[in-house]
């Protein structure tokens, strides 16, 4: 580790701390449905919309309804999407003549951009129209993050309320989302964008005749809109192929910055939001405090076998210490205007969060620095996570550590004052189960595949790490890959598409139910035997459950992969 | 029913306000006030784009410098960015990466002894368009005796072009090629 790249983790951490408080007061605000300073901007908006779907702001959803609402607009904004995709030829926007996008890749695409995964078969530049780009996936950029967001702020609704039958309207939840917050926040960061050299526009793309008489075509686009929300709504679905490692997408080591804080900042937010909500600040602050101590360790882990880089590149002659002059450690996959630190800081909080935007290539990580996030991802993204996703994933495991520690002292669990049941422990494990069933189940599946097995770009254990990935990257929403693997087939466009779709609907449905049955339920007023949520001790306790959860469930996995290939890299092993 | 009708509308609707009134409206204020940033930060020579400050190119000329290797096609491809993937018990690497070291100490017996770490691996995008200072100092030494400058001014030229980190601290600092090229275009033709 370098003075410097400490310098830039500790930076980070500071901004962080600064916008929870700040954003968390905004969001309890938007999602009260209170009075804000956008208010008369967005208002008249708001009303009109609500005029045009004839819905009803007043009226509050059951836990039933609320769930129909969301599974329903996920299937019609899909099939939209696949529609654009097929038809993109006869549509407008398409200055390089790209036709239509292939059955199975559209399928893949329209799953990946409704689940808010962002998984990406295919190369930005060379298959999609600018039309495709804005309506079809830019749209849902928004709205895949506007529902994750939704339905968090349901689940905490549920969890808050007493002797209540609804937990809110999806449809204004949907709406002041996208109006309030997402819009105005991406608006903001596009402008900086662009201000630092990132492209925004329609144009056909450029060929330019280098010095020495050669051709360079130079994709254009209308990419800067599409980056903020890309970022701030933990989509990451890139442009172009090499995601924020283009330097069109990510220009500057200062843009790189502001991502990797549009990716924290809502779910950061929201941990204050539930604190708010839960009218026990201390309720919020010891889940963010769980989830940054995950994240640092993560985070230092990464930095650590990154910057100390590779001992058999290092016996070909590459400088493995970092100098004034460069940055030495494992540059293989990662730029210079980044270096070690900001890449190992963005692929730690992109898979911390089911964000999935990368600025270098995981693939190419050392075995250590490439496990973190790929664990990360298998812990559930509950550090921040996705925005909602996080929150409401991180509740998931909140429920299960308050029940774990009622056996343990032998009382009903209780949270927030209310009795946890059979029924809340039940719908939370299904939620956990299915995660590890999808990327374990369909991992195995391929690795007996030889038709699977065709797509690998890499041998030996980076061979199984590189399946293994994927399948977690799918099944946990988050869309990063180790992107050797040759993904566009049928069979990976479609078992994929399927861990994507479980991966989020059976955690979204189970978490939705939780929050009805927890609504209905009376408060108990807590006596001195009550096991107390808000504090430094269960802040511990949760990040041991996750832990041990994560860790037991996937250290096999992992051992027969990034680990073993750790121990062969130091014995100078190729494959 | 009611559900799918909504479902419909809300999508029609927020198509429209996020998916083409705000990449339009952005467009519209990039293009105004950010024309040259917005339009890929291309840069012309006698009315003719020879490429973008922001894309790296492939230098082929002993009496250029060099970007790092790319793995964007068959190098510096602007349609197909991307990186090796290559993990780091590659043999696929290892190999490529031998071969790179041993073609460059053949032709310019200047590169002895060990290379800054982007000079041999390819970066994540294909396209970077810069390298480190170690790498344009070593590079200054064969440039020097191909283009039969001083050492000296070579060394100047690099420094001149030397980008510090943003903000004095975020990132690397980093050296873009292709203006260095130019810069250096512009010398040796006096």
């Amino acid at each position: 580790m370098t003075a410097n790249g400490i310098l830039q983790l500790v930076a980070y951490l500071v901004v962080l701390v600064l916008i929870t408080k700040p954003m968390g007061v905004f969001l309890t605000k938007v999602f009260r449905n209170e009075r804000n300073f956008l208010t008369p901007v967005m208002g008249p908006l708001e009303r009109l919309i609500y005029r045009l779907c004839g819905i009803k702001p007043e009226s509050e959803m059951k836990w039933t309804a609320y769930s129909g609402a969301v599974l329903m607009f996920s299937v019609v904004s899909a099939v939209v999407l696949y529609g654009i995709m097929r038809l993109q030829n006869i549509l407008p926007w398409n200055p390089q003549a790209f036709g239509a996008v292939a059955p199975d890749l559209s399928f893949n695409t329209a799953v990946s951009f409704t689940t808010n995964t962002n998984w990406q078969a295919y190369s930005g530049e060379s298959t999609m129209s600018y039309f495709t780009q804005m309506a079809g996936l830019a749209f849902h950029n928004f709205a895949s993050a506007a529902v994750g967001i939704a339905i968090a702020v349901a689940v905490v609704r549920g969890l808050v309320r007493t002797s209540a039958q609804t937990i809110g309207n999806f449809w204004v939840d949907l709406v002041r989302c996208t109006l309030y917050v997402l819009l105005p926040l991406s608006m903001l960061a596009t402008i900086a964008f662009v201000a630092s050299g990132m492209i925004q526009n329609l144009a056909p793309y450029v060929t330019a005749t280098t010095i020495e008489g050669a051709k360079q075509i130079i994709p254009m686009g209308p990419l800067a809109s599409q980056e903020a929300i890309k970022m701030l709504g933990t989509n990451g679905g890139g442009f172009f192929n090499a995601n924020s490692a283009h330097p069109f997408e990510n220009p500057t080591a200062l843009t790189s910055f502001i991502q990797v804080i549009l990716i924290f900042s809502i779910g950061s937010g929201l941990t204050y939001m539930f604190g708010r909500m839960a009218k026990d600040q201390r309720q919020g602050w010891a889940i963010w405090g769980a989830m940054t101590f995950l994240f640092l360790a993560g985070l230092v882990t990464c930095y650590t076998a990154e910057q100390s880089g590779n001992p058999i590149t290092e016996k070909l002659g590459i400088e493995r210490t970092a100098t004034a002059t460069q940055s030495g450690g494992n540059m293989e996959g990662k730029e210079v205007r980044f270096g070690i630190a900001q890449s190992a800081l963005f692929a730690t909080i992109t898979t911390d969060a089911s964000c999935g935007a990368v600025n270098s290539m995981h693939e190419s990580y050392t075995p250590i620095g490439g496990m973190v996030p790929i664990f990360n991802i298998m812990l559930g993204e509950v550090v921040f996570g996705g925005v909602g996703a996080g929150l409401y994933g991180m509740l998931v495991f909140v429920l299960i550590s308050v029940f774990i520690a009622g056996l343990m002292v032998g009382r009903t669990p209780e949270y927030l004052g209310k009795k946890i049941e059979s029924k809340e422990v039940k719908l939370s494990m299904m939620a956990l189960l299915s995660l590890v069933f999808c990327i374990l189940g369909f991992t195995a599946w391929a690795m007996v595949n030889p038709v699977a097995l065709k797509s690998l770009a890499n041998n030996g254990p980076h061979g199984l790490t590189e399946i293994l990935y994927a399948y977690t990257s799918a099944a946990g929403n988050n869309g990063s890959a180790f992107a050797g693997l040759n993904a566009n087939t049928q069979f990976f466009n479609i078992t994929l598409s399927i861990a994507m779709l479980f991966g989020r609907f059976f955690v979204i449905i189970p978490m939705l139910a939780v929050a009805g049955s927890m609504a209905k339920k009376t408060s108990v007023a807590a006596s001195p035997g009550t096991f107390l949520t808000n504090n430094a001790l269960f802040g511990t306790l949760l990040v041991m459950v996750i832990l041990i959860v994560g860790g037991l469930t996937f250290f096999p996995a992992l051992s027969l992969g990034p680990i073993l290939e750790h121990l062969l890299m130091g014995a100078g092993k190729l494959f | 029913m009611k559900t799918i009708i909504t479902s419909l509308i809300m999508t029609v609707v927020l198509t429209v306000l996020v998916g083409i009134i705000y990449p339009l409206a952005m467009t519209g204020i990039a293009q105004l006030c950010f024309p040259d940033k917005a339009n890929g930060s291309l840069i012309t020579r006698d009315g003719k784009v020879i490429g973008s400050s922001l894309i790296g190119q492939s230098f082929g000329s002993p009496q250029l410098f060099h970007g790092r290797p790319s793995a964007a096609g068959a190098g510096y491809d602007g349609m197909s960015s991307g990186g090796s993937n290559l993990g780091p018990t590659s043999k696929a690497l290892m190999d490529r990466i031998t071969h790179d070291r041993d073609s460059l100490r053949a032709l310019y017996p200047e590169l002895a002894g060990t290379f800054p770490a982007d000079m041999l691996t390819t970066s994540g995008s294909g396209l970077d368009p810069d390298i480190s200072v170690a790498n344009a100092m070593l590079q200054a030494k064969v440039i020097s005796r191909t283009d039969s400058l001083p050492l000296e001014t070579v060394e100047t030229l690099v420094r001149s072009h030397v980008q510090g980190r943003d903000l004095g601290f975020l990132g690397e600092e980093h050296v873009n090629v292709l203006e260095l090229n130019l810069d250096l275009l512009a010398h040796t033709k006096h």
